[in-house]
Protein backbone atom coordinates (compact mmCIF):
# COMPACT_ATOMS: atom_id res chain seq x y z
CA UNK A 1 0.00 0.00 0.00
CA UNK A 2 1.82 3.49 -1.21
CA UNK A 3 1.93 6.22 1.09
CA UNK A 4 1.40 8.48 -1.40
CA UNK A 5 0.41 9.04 -4.84
CA UNK A 6 1.61 11.10 -7.57
CA UNK A 7 -0.35 11.56 -11.11
CA UNK A 8 2.01 12.53 -13.35
CA UNK A 9 -0.31 11.42 -16.50
CA UNK A 10 0.33 13.85 -19.47
CA UNK A 11 3.21 15.22 -18.32
CA UNK A 12 6.62 14.97 -20.53
CA UNK A 13 10.08 14.90 -19.44
CA UNK A 14 11.50 16.03 -17.47
CA UNK A 15 8.17 17.02 -15.14
CA UNK A 16 7.30 13.26 -13.96
CA UNK A 17 10.82 13.50 -12.51
CA UNK A 18 11.04 16.48 -10.99
CA UNK A 19 7.22 16.06 -9.18
CA UNK A 20 8.47 12.60 -8.11
CA UNK A 21 11.56 14.27 -6.41
CA UNK A 22 9.23 16.72 -4.89
CA UNK A 23 7.19 14.37 -3.17
CA UNK A 24 10.13 12.16 -1.98
CA UNK A 25 11.53 15.02 -0.25
CA UNK A 26 8.20 15.22 2.07
CA UNK A 27 8.44 11.69 2.99
CA UNK A 28 10.27 9.61 5.46
CA UNK A 29 12.90 6.53 4.78
CA UNK A 30 10.72 3.07 4.27
CA UNK A 31 7.73 4.94 2.83
CA UNK A 32 6.74 4.20 -0.87
CA UNK A 33 5.51 6.79 -3.25
CA UNK A 34 3.19 5.24 -6.39
CA UNK A 35 3.48 7.20 -9.83
CA UNK A 36 1.12 7.28 -12.89
CA UNK A 37 2.72 8.21 -15.82
CA UNK A 38 2.02 8.72 -19.49
CA UNK A 39 5.60 9.24 -21.25
CA UNK A 40 6.86 6.06 -22.23
CA UNK A 41 10.48 7.80 -21.63
CA UNK A 42 9.14 7.61 -17.80
CA UNK A 43 10.33 3.95 -17.92
CA UNK A 44 13.76 3.84 -18.90
CA UNK A 45 13.93 7.64 -16.58
CA UNK A 46 12.79 6.13 -13.10
CA UNK A 47 15.04 3.57 -13.51
CA UNK A 48 17.71 6.11 -13.72
CA UNK A 49 16.73 8.34 -10.92
CA UNK A 50 16.39 5.77 -8.41
CA UNK A 51 19.85 4.23 -9.39
CA UNK A 52 21.36 7.96 -9.05
CA UNK A 53 19.42 8.74 -5.78
CA UNK A 54 19.52 5.41 -3.99
CA UNK A 55 15.87 5.29 -4.08
CA UNK A 56 14.42 1.36 -4.35
CA UNK A 57 11.62 0.68 -7.20
CA UNK A 58 9.88 -2.09 -5.81
CA UNK A 59 7.32 -1.77 -9.13
CA UNK A 60 7.17 -1.00 -12.75
CA UNK A 61 4.44 -1.81 -15.02
CA UNK A 62 2.59 -0.36 -17.77
CA UNK A 63 -1.24 -1.33 -18.86
CA UNK A 64 -3.11 0.71 -21.53
CA UNK A 65 -0.66 3.34 -22.11
CA UNK A 66 -0.49 3.98 -18.41
CA UNK A 67 2.64 3.32 -16.23
CA UNK A 68 2.68 2.31 -13.00
CA UNK A 69 5.78 2.69 -10.56
CA UNK A 70 6.34 2.25 -6.69
CA UNK A 71 9.46 4.12 -5.54
CA UNK A 72 10.65 3.34 -2.11
CA UNK A 73 12.50 6.60 -0.01
CA UNK A 74 15.90 5.16 1.04
CA UNK B 1 25.97 8.93 0.58
CA UNK B 2 28.09 9.62 -2.43
CA UNK B 3 29.97 12.99 -2.37
CA UNK B 4 27.86 15.48 -4.58
CA UNK B 5 28.02 15.97 -7.93
CA UNK B 6 28.55 18.67 -9.99
CA UNK B 7 27.13 19.89 -13.32
CA UNK B 8 28.49 23.00 -15.00
CA UNK B 9 26.84 24.29 -18.39
CA UNK B 10 27.12 27.13 -20.08
CA UNK B 11 24.26 28.24 -22.12
CA UNK B 12 24.75 30.84 -25.47
CA UNK B 13 21.25 30.04 -27.25
CA UNK B 14 17.82 32.95 -26.45
CA UNK B 15 15.53 30.87 -28.93
CA UNK B 16 12.58 29.43 -27.47
CA UNK B 17 13.94 25.72 -28.90
CA UNK B 18 17.43 25.98 -27.08
CA UNK B 19 15.91 27.78 -23.36
CA UNK B 20 14.75 24.11 -22.97
CA UNK B 21 18.11 22.18 -23.16
CA UNK B 22 20.10 24.21 -20.39
CA UNK B 23 16.70 23.99 -18.33
CA UNK B 24 15.68 20.60 -18.52
CA UNK B 25 19.37 19.10 -17.93
CA UNK B 26 19.70 21.49 -15.02
CA UNK B 27 16.33 20.89 -12.85
CA UNK B 28 16.48 16.97 -13.74
CA UNK B 29 20.58 17.18 -12.26
CA UNK B 30 19.12 19.00 -9.53
CA UNK B 31 16.32 16.57 -8.71
CA UNK B 32 19.41 13.73 -8.79
CA UNK B 33 21.20 15.61 -6.76
CA UNK B 34 23.58 17.24 -8.36
CA UNK B 35 24.97 21.13 -7.68
CA UNK B 36 23.88 22.63 -10.87
CA UNK B 37 25.51 26.21 -12.44
CA UNK B 38 24.28 27.57 -15.92
CA UNK B 39 26.50 30.42 -17.31
CA UNK B 40 24.65 32.20 -19.30
CA UNK B 41 26.37 34.07 -22.09
CA UNK B 42 25.78 35.70 -25.22
CA UNK B 43 21.68 35.21 -26.52
CA UNK B 44 21.24 32.90 -23.55
CA UNK B 45 20.90 35.79 -21.27
CA UNK B 46 17.58 36.14 -23.20
CA UNK B 47 16.50 33.80 -21.26
CA UNK B 48 16.97 35.79 -17.81
CA UNK B 49 15.18 38.59 -18.46
CA UNK B 50 12.23 39.84 -16.37
CA UNK B 51 9.94 40.34 -19.62
CA UNK B 52 11.08 37.14 -21.81
CA UNK B 53 9.77 37.02 -25.20
CA UNK B 54 11.44 33.92 -26.41
CA UNK B 55 10.40 33.17 -30.27
CA UNK B 56 11.59 29.78 -32.51
CA UNK B 57 13.20 31.00 -36.04
CA UNK B 58 12.21 28.58 -38.64
CA UNK B 59 14.83 30.52 -41.07
CA UNK B 60 17.47 29.74 -38.40
CA UNK B 61 16.58 25.71 -38.22
CA UNK B 62 15.79 24.53 -41.54
CA UNK B 63 15.08 20.67 -41.06
CA UNK B 64 12.39 22.41 -38.08
CA UNK B 65 9.32 20.75 -38.35
CA UNK B 66 6.04 22.95 -39.94
CA UNK B 67 2.77 22.22 -38.87
CA UNK B 68 1.86 22.92 -42.67
CA UNK B 69 4.81 22.64 -45.03
CA UNK B 70 6.43 26.22 -45.59
CA UNK B 71 8.79 27.05 -48.54
CA UNK B 72 11.78 29.50 -47.39
CA UNK B 73 9.85 32.63 -49.45
CA UNK B 74 6.90 32.07 -46.72
CA UNK B 75 9.06 31.63 -44.02
CA UNK B 76 10.70 35.35 -44.59
CA UNK B 77 7.35 37.39 -44.60
CA UNK B 78 6.27 39.26 -41.40
CA UNK B 79 4.21 37.80 -38.77
CA UNK B 80 5.44 33.85 -39.84
CA UNK B 81 7.78 33.96 -36.80
CA UNK B 82 5.30 35.14 -34.25
CA UNK B 83 2.92 32.66 -35.98
CA UNK B 84 5.44 29.48 -35.75
CA UNK B 85 6.04 30.43 -32.26
CA UNK B 86 2.45 30.33 -31.04
CA UNK B 87 1.85 27.19 -32.78
CA UNK B 88 4.57 25.84 -31.06
CA UNK B 89 3.83 26.83 -27.81
CA UNK B 90 0.44 24.76 -28.47
CA UNK B 91 1.76 22.25 -29.57
CA UNK B 92 4.09 21.64 -26.50
CA UNK B 93 1.26 22.83 -23.82
CA UNK B 94 -1.00 20.21 -26.09
CA UNK B 95 2.00 17.52 -25.18
CA UNK B 96 2.49 18.15 -20.95
CA UNK B 97 5.77 20.15 -21.87
CA UNK B 98 6.66 22.45 -19.23
CA UNK B 99 6.86 26.28 -20.51
CA UNK B 100 10.25 28.17 -20.06
CA UNK B 101 8.69 30.13 -17.40
CA UNK B 102 8.22 26.74 -15.20
CA UNK B 103 11.00 25.67 -15.52
CA UNK B 104 13.31 28.66 -14.84
CA UNK B 105 10.66 28.75 -11.71
CA UNK B 106 11.79 24.98 -11.41
CA UNK B 107 15.33 25.48 -11.57
CA UNK B 108 15.52 28.47 -9.34
CA UNK B 109 13.67 26.57 -6.60
CA UNK B 110 15.86 23.45 -6.55
CA UNK B 111 18.79 25.65 -6.02
CA UNK B 112 20.38 26.31 -9.61
CA UNK B 113 23.24 28.65 -9.59
CA UNK B 114 22.68 31.07 -12.36
CA UNK B 115 25.42 32.68 -13.43
CA UNK B 116 24.96 35.93 -16.39
CA UNK B 117 28.28 36.68 -18.54
CA UNK B 118 28.70 40.30 -17.45
CA UNK B 119 31.08 40.92 -20.50
CA UNK B 120 28.12 40.17 -23.11
CA UNK B 121 25.54 41.89 -20.19
CA UNK B 122 27.41 45.42 -21.11
CA UNK B 123 27.92 44.42 -24.87
CA UNK B 124 23.72 44.06 -25.65
CA UNK B 125 23.29 46.95 -23.35
CA UNK B 126 20.97 44.89 -20.69
CA UNK B 127 20.49 46.60 -17.07
CA UNK B 128 20.82 44.34 -14.25
CA UNK B 129 17.21 45.44 -13.28
CA UNK B 130 16.07 43.85 -16.69
CA UNK B 131 17.23 40.32 -15.61
CA UNK B 132 15.94 38.05 -13.46
CA UNK B 133 17.07 38.63 -9.89
CA UNK B 134 19.53 36.65 -7.73
CA UNK B 135 21.94 36.43 -10.48
CA UNK B 136 26.23 36.46 -9.91
CA UNK B 137 28.02 38.57 -12.70
CA UNK B 138 31.08 37.02 -13.45
CA UNK B 139 33.11 36.04 -16.45
CA UNK B 140 35.29 33.52 -17.79
CA UNK B 141 37.34 33.01 -15.15
CA UNK B 142 34.59 32.33 -12.80
CA UNK B 143 33.15 29.79 -14.62
CA UNK B 144 36.65 28.27 -14.84
CA UNK B 145 36.06 27.76 -10.93
CA UNK B 146 33.20 26.36 -11.30
CA UNK B 147 34.04 23.96 -14.34
CA UNK B 148 37.02 22.84 -12.78
CA UNK B 149 35.34 20.70 -10.14
CA UNK B 150 32.68 19.58 -11.97
CA UNK B 151 32.04 16.11 -13.04
CA UNK B 152 29.66 17.14 -16.48
CA UNK B 153 30.60 20.00 -18.62
CA UNK B 154 28.19 20.81 -21.47
CA UNK B 155 28.11 23.75 -23.71
CA UNK B 156 24.55 24.23 -24.89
Amino acid sequence: MADKTLDAKGLNCPLPILRAKKALKEMKAGQILAIEATDPGSAKDFESFCTQTGNKMIKASEAGGVYHYEIEKC
Amino acid sequence: MAETKRLAIIATKGTLDFAYPPLILATTAAALDYEVHIFWTFYGLQVLKKKRDLKISPLGNPAMPMPVDMPILVQILPGMEAMATVMMKQKMKGKGVASIDDLLDMAIESDVKMIACQMTVDLFDFKHEELIDGLEYAGAARFFEIAQGADITLFI
